[in-house]
């Protein structure tokens, strides 16, 4: 029996049947995933250097409520998750310059922000999938609207990571130095906490504001384990990304389950080997 | 000879607390000024002021001729030790290049001006057996060695020390001074050196300003560093002891020491 039982739940985890003709159904996920492996891949290691990553959960939670809002009131998703992104990354990044003071703002927004989230939510009467898919992600959901609104908002980030690269590494890297030789670390410290909500509001839409982390901190955390590289660590980060959002889109297809706790899985595995291997050259 | 930094009548207050008034001082190419007072005696602040970064209650600074401002690309700046996290995905290289280039906007593509300049840096701070190292992992006295290598990879006119010799132990703040004195030779930058001991460095600095009390005083070593002129400065008697070549200040009840010995009194 009990055989019989787990053989229905590895089919329920992994089902690989028909595999041919869902492949194209989640294309549009998987053009999703790739860009935000791309971002999360880049903008964490920023967040790791700049020692924010409390802050991105912060910024998640009230993601999802600007998301919840959005769906509640009957508008774009992705732009009330925006909204609410912003307005995060705003307040933490003019009230939150000392790590101290940051954290306990966070720890002040979260629960606000993830409280109206679930509010929004009790009232809104649509499809309960959409509810849980915004806290948990959801795979199948990525329509061509929704592909181009997330494509912009990434191109948007990569061209602007692209521009301050150098000057955002040297402030978060090294800020005193960085500050003495003119460069506009205040400034900076905004531009990124807006490119950080911008980035977190996209990856809401496919991994859900739980688990945001999954692809912002915990790729760039893993590279970091294994080489101090300034070209390599970012290589590495956004291959970790892409491997863990394309890996966990392709196995959840068969399965019906949620897409996130695959992504979560393979992001974390990814990190154990990490310092394993960093622990083993020791 | 135009003067690299040009103060006059600089004055900087917080409140009712008056740093230092009235301070002028022409910084001359190559010249080594050790700038020591007691803390909170504003030595930091006056770093700050020249950098553009706080500004002066009144008077003026001139930076190569033109008030001074935030980011002036003609300054290095050495700050004081601070030891790098363990995971900083920077090794030493990587920390020149930084203070060669990353002021400005773009990607750091690779560049092979960058990298001989690197190079040539790594050279001049024996650095090169470091080079590959993460900054995590480098001991206090290699780290200042390469930072010093970062504030003049840039060539500049003028060189900011914010205490870059304290954590170090007496063998590393000899091995930094002598660096530090050796690259402002050959670049012929003028120093600014904000230090509480000024015996590492005694042999190398041309003039002393001390600030104690609102006050400040500038001139040669010997000029300065006298049981007089600081009595005078501190307002109470001050002993300056000179003892094979170190000099010790005892009396001055400040919160730092020249030497161990202050703490005594």
């Amino acid at each position: 029996m009990s055989a019989i039982a787990s053989v229905d739940l590895w089919g329920q985890l992994f089902n690989f049947s028909d595999y041919d003709q869902l492949i194209p159904l989640v294309q549009n996920s998987l053009i999703a995933g790739a860009l935000l492996g791309l971002v999360g891949g880049l903008i964490g290691l920023f967040v790791m250097t700049r020692d924010m990553s409390f802050a991105v959960h912060g910024i998640s939670e009230l993601s999802f409520a600007g998301a919840s809002f959005a769906l509640l009131a009957g508008i774009d998703v992705v732009a009330g998750s925006i909204a609410g992104s912003l307005v995060a990354a705003l307040i933490i990044g003019a009230l939150g310059s000392r790590a101290k003071d940051r954290n306990s703002i966070i720890a002040v927004l979260m629960p606000a922000g993830l409280g109206l989230g679930i509010l929004a939510l009790s009232i809104y009467e649509g499809r309960a999938a959409n509810k849980f898919g915004l806290l948990t992600g959801q795979i199948i959901a990525v329509d061509a609207p929704q592909l181009y609104s997330l494509f912009g908002i990434c191109a948007f980030i990569l061209v602007a990571l692209a521009v301050v690269w150098r000057p955002l590494m040297f402030a978060s890297l090294d800020p005193e130095v960085a500050a003495a030789r003119g460069v506009p670390t205040r400034t900076l410290s905004v531009v990124f906490m807006l490119l950080l909500g911008l980035a977190v509001a996209a990856s809401v839409q496919v991994v859900g504001a739980l688990l945001v982390l999954s692809l912002l901190v915990t790729p760039a955390a893993a590279a970091l384990r294994v080489t101090r590289s300034p070209i390599l660590t970012p290589i590495l980060s956004v291959a970790f990304a892409l491997t863990a959002v394309i890996g966990g889109i392709l196995l959840a297809l068969g399965g019906g389950l949620p897409i996130s706790p695959y992504v979560t899985t393979i992001s974390f595995l990814i990190y154990v080997v990490c310092r394993l291997i960093e622990r083993l050259r020791k | 000879m135009t003067s690299v930094l040009s103060i006059s009548n600089a004055s900087m207050r917080f409140g009712d607390k008056t740093l230092w008034q009235d301070l002028s001082l022409e910084v001359q190419p190559n010249e080594f000024i050790a700038v020591i007072g007691a803390n909170g005696s504003g030595k930091s602040t006056l770093l700050k002021a020249i950098l553009g970064q706080e500004q002066l209650t009144s008077g003026s600074m001139q930076l190569l001729g033109k008030p001074v401002h935030r980011g002036c690309r003609h300054v290095g700046y050495i700050p004081q030790h601070r030891t790098a996290t363990e995971s900083t995905p920077m090794r030493a290289r990587d920390m020149l290049r930084m203070g060669y280039d990353f002021h400005r906007f773009g990607l750091p593509w690779p560049s092979r001006k960058a990298k001989a300049r690197v190079e040539h840096i790594l050279g001049c701070v024996d650095g090169f057996a470091l080079a590959d190292k993460p900054v995590g992992e480098l001991s206090g006295g290699e780290l200042q060695r390469l930072r010093v290598g970062q504030a003049v990879i840039g060539e500049p006119d003028l060189i900011l020390a914010d205490e870059p010799l304290s954590a170090l132990d007496l063998a590393q703040q000899k091995i930094v001074a002598e660096l530090i004195d050796q690259e402002r030779r050959e670049h012929g930058a003028a120093v600014i050196f904000v230090t509480h001991d000024v015996n590492p460095i005694l042999s190398m600095v041309d003039r002393v300003l001390y600030l104690a009390n609102g006050q400040f005083r500038i001139g040669k070593p010997d000029e300065v560093l006298t049981s007089e002129v600081l009595s005078e400065l501190y307002g109470t008697p001050v002993d300056v002891l000179r003892n094979q070549g170190r000099i010790v200040v005892v009396g001055t009840h400040d919160n730092h020491e020249h030497h161990d010995h202050e703490v005594w009194n």
